[in-house]
């Protein structure tokens, strides 16, 4: 179960939207209790004052941008999403299929707060004129899954889904859809096959899922902590949650951020958009004793490492991006001064070598070979031109080169570890050219 | 998958609560027979989606939920049961990584190989499991008891280095700490 840094006192309804009512002892919110504290009044003022058009106006004026890492506009995307009278009613799919490494946001909103993901939900289907919802859940998070299926029947019981919502004459339903594992089903297309019941191979896009999506209707896909700010927009409006991040971002609204690694006080906790990487880290009471940061991945596995230097930079999806990685997920994984940086990215590749799904060559066969390079310098067995050679790869798996965005993800990590500690990959090239690592090392293999 | 042969028999069975008698068909294929209950799951999973290949993952979890894994006859007979093809069933089971296709431990112990549980020194607390039970990755105790497997990022890394036993998620967990923690699970 995750934990929430910030105490019950500190978080209050109009600062924290997506935390102000989880408790300090991690018990989940459910139904009752959310409907006192203004749960569900975000459906009532839609179905009393909304159209899809207007609702989505709304969410894309409070430029809500996607919170699964990609940084894409919710109401943007919503507005592309094919709907009309003469169109078939789609699918909003939540991707809570939690796995990229190093962050852990939803499952806090999952097993504390199911219904506020169930509104978001419900508010997103209006918007887009869905019949279905699904919540792709990882099948690892059991808790998560519990605390959902409490609260979907729940909000069953109450007129919240089902047919004809609180008597509004709409119709609208929430399933719940466990996975088996597999990181890739995080990827949007992925997913979609993988909830039909297929191998989660990334589709061909277009068509994007908003105009043929699963089961070749219109389908959209947002992820959990995405969704959850929903609710709050439509009550508070779209200036409100702009004004949440102040002058310090101009992407709105708050964020999770979290931190992991080897510092004091590892968590989470919800800050305006735009927080500093420092002030997170000072929140976690900085590293542990005796060691310092020598490196930090700003949001995930799949996004590049930054310097001490950047920590002075707001996280956010423009500011972080202009140095070159990715915000992605906002949950910083620190690396201390005594951890090799040559073994932890043989770590990530070794990750991302694995959840390939195989389906396209750079990818599948790129991603092992690179783990193979890294193993040889990590035992300092590498030859010349391996460095050269990892550079070139991490440029050949880069975006618009593969299916998907796997394989990109696995380069960005790849390509700024060298790029900023390219000393300590040199320290692995010991043998003369032609004499390294001659026996292939089987990717998987421990 | 050789050999495998399917074929459709009918029982009868009385449900005692009720006192009325039902008639099921049930599945034999391969020496494997889908169990009732288990049938009557997966076709309550197909409901929930527009098309029954949808279905076919839950299906693979509740037939493993019972025999730990999925034993090769149960793929024609999940086919069968969702009318869809059997190879589409394979292609599914053999792409998940939860899928278990041969048999494992009493207690599978998922341990997080990941970049933040990697940072808070997991590939000590895998060795250490490894010295303690005596198998690698991917292998099962002589007794039976316990399976290693690595599992993607447990979305628990404020409490890295992370394992999942069944549904239960450990950490942070200290290499010293293993006997104590595996004593739960007999």
């Amino acid at each position: 179960m995750s934990r929430i840094l910030q105490s019950a006192s500190e978080r209050r309804a109009e600062t924290h939207p997506l935390t102000w009512r989880l408790h300090d002892d991690q018990s989940p919110v459910m139904l009752d209790e959310y409907r006192r504290t203004q749960g569900y009044e975000a459906v009532t003022k839609t179905l009393e004052q909304h159209t899809y058009e207007t609702l989505t106006a709304e969410v894309k004026t409070a430029n809500l941008r996607g919170r699964g890492g990609a940084g894409f506009s919710a109401g943007f995307k919503w507005s592309l999403t094919m709907k009309g009278d003469d169109v078939p009613r789609g699918y909003i799919v939540c991707n809570a299929d939690e796995m990229e490494p190093g962050t852990f946001k939803d499952r806090l909103l999952m097993e504390q707060q199911p219904h506020l993901l169930i509104e978001g939900m419900i508010l997103a289907g209006f918007a887009n004129r869905s019949k279905q919802g699904y919540i792709f859940l990882r099948g690892e998070y059991h808790r998560a899954a519990t605390s959902i299926q409490r609260a979907l029947a729940e909000a069953r019981a109450e007129g919240w889904l089902g047919a004809d919502v609180r008597d509004s004459g709409w119709d609208f339903d929430i399933a719940l859809h466990t996975g088996a594992g597999r990181y890739i089903c995080g990827e949007e297309t992925a997913l979609i096959n993988s909830l039909e019941g297929k191998r989660a191979n990334p589709r061909a896009k277009p068509p994007f899922p908003g105009q043929s999506g699963a089961w070749g209707l219109p389908t959209v896909v947002n992820n959990v902590e995405t969704l959850c700010n929903v609710p709050g927009i439509v009550n508070n409006g779209a200036d409100w949650f702009q004004a949440l991040s102040g002058d310090l971002s101009s992407d709105g609204g708050t964020k999770l951020y979290g931190i992991s690694g080897k510092v004091k006080n590892p968590g989470l906790w919800e800050l305006p958009m735009g927080t500093t990487g420092n002030q997170i880290l000072e929140l976690a009471g900085g590293m542990r004793d005796g060691l310092l940061l020598k490196s930090w991945l700003p949001g995930g596995g799949s996004t590049g490492f930054l310097l001490p230097e950047h920590l002075d930079l707001p996280i956010d999806f423009d500011t972080i991006g202009k140095t070159g990685s990715r915000m992605g997920t906002g949950l910083l994984a620190v690396v201390a001064d005594n951890q090799s940086m040559v073994s932890l990215t043989r770590n990530l590749e070794e990750f991302f070598a694995r959840e390939s799904c195989g389906w396209c060559t750079p990818c599948r066969d790129g991603l092992p070979w690179s783990v193979k390079l890294l193993r040889a310098l990590e035992a300092g067995e590498g030859e010349p031109g391996d460095i050269e050679l990892l550079e070139q790869m991490a440029r050949d798996l880069g975006p618009g080169k593969t299916f998907c965005a796997h394989a990109p993800g696995a380069a960005m990590p790849l390509a700024s570890a060298i790029h900023y500690f390219r000393d300590e990959f040199e320290r692995g090239v010991t043998r003369p050219k032609g004499k390294a690592h001659a026996d292939p090392i089987p990717v998987g293999s421990v | 998958m050789t050999n495998t042969t399917t074929s459709t028999t009918t029982t009868t069975s009385t449900t005692k609560a009720t006192g009325t008698t039902t008639t099921t068909n049930t599945i034999a294929s391969d020496g494997f027979t889908l169990d009732p209950a288990d049938r009557a799951a997966i076709l309550e999973e197909r409901a929930h989606y527009p098309y029954p290949q949808a279905a076919s993952i839950e299906a693979l979890k509740i037939v493993q939920k019972r025999h730990g894994y999925v034993p090769d006859g149960a793929i024609p007979a999940i086919a069968q049961t969702l009318g869809i093809g059997v190879a589409d069933v394979e292609g599914v089971a053999t792409f998940y990584s939860l899928i278990f296709r041969q048999p494992v431990g009493r207690h599978v112990i998922l341990i997080c190989d990941s970049s933040s549980c990697f940072l808070t020194d997991y590939e000590e607390l895998r060795d250490a499991f490894f010295a303690h039970l005596g198998i690698g990755m991917g292998q099962t105790t002589a007794d039976g008891r316990f399976t290693l497997l690595p599992v993607c990022c447990l979305g628990a890394c404020d409490r890295g280095p992370t394992i999942l036993i069944g549904e239960d998620l450990h950490g942070p967990v200290a290499p010293d700490e293993i006997p104590r923690l595996l004593e739960a699970y007999a």
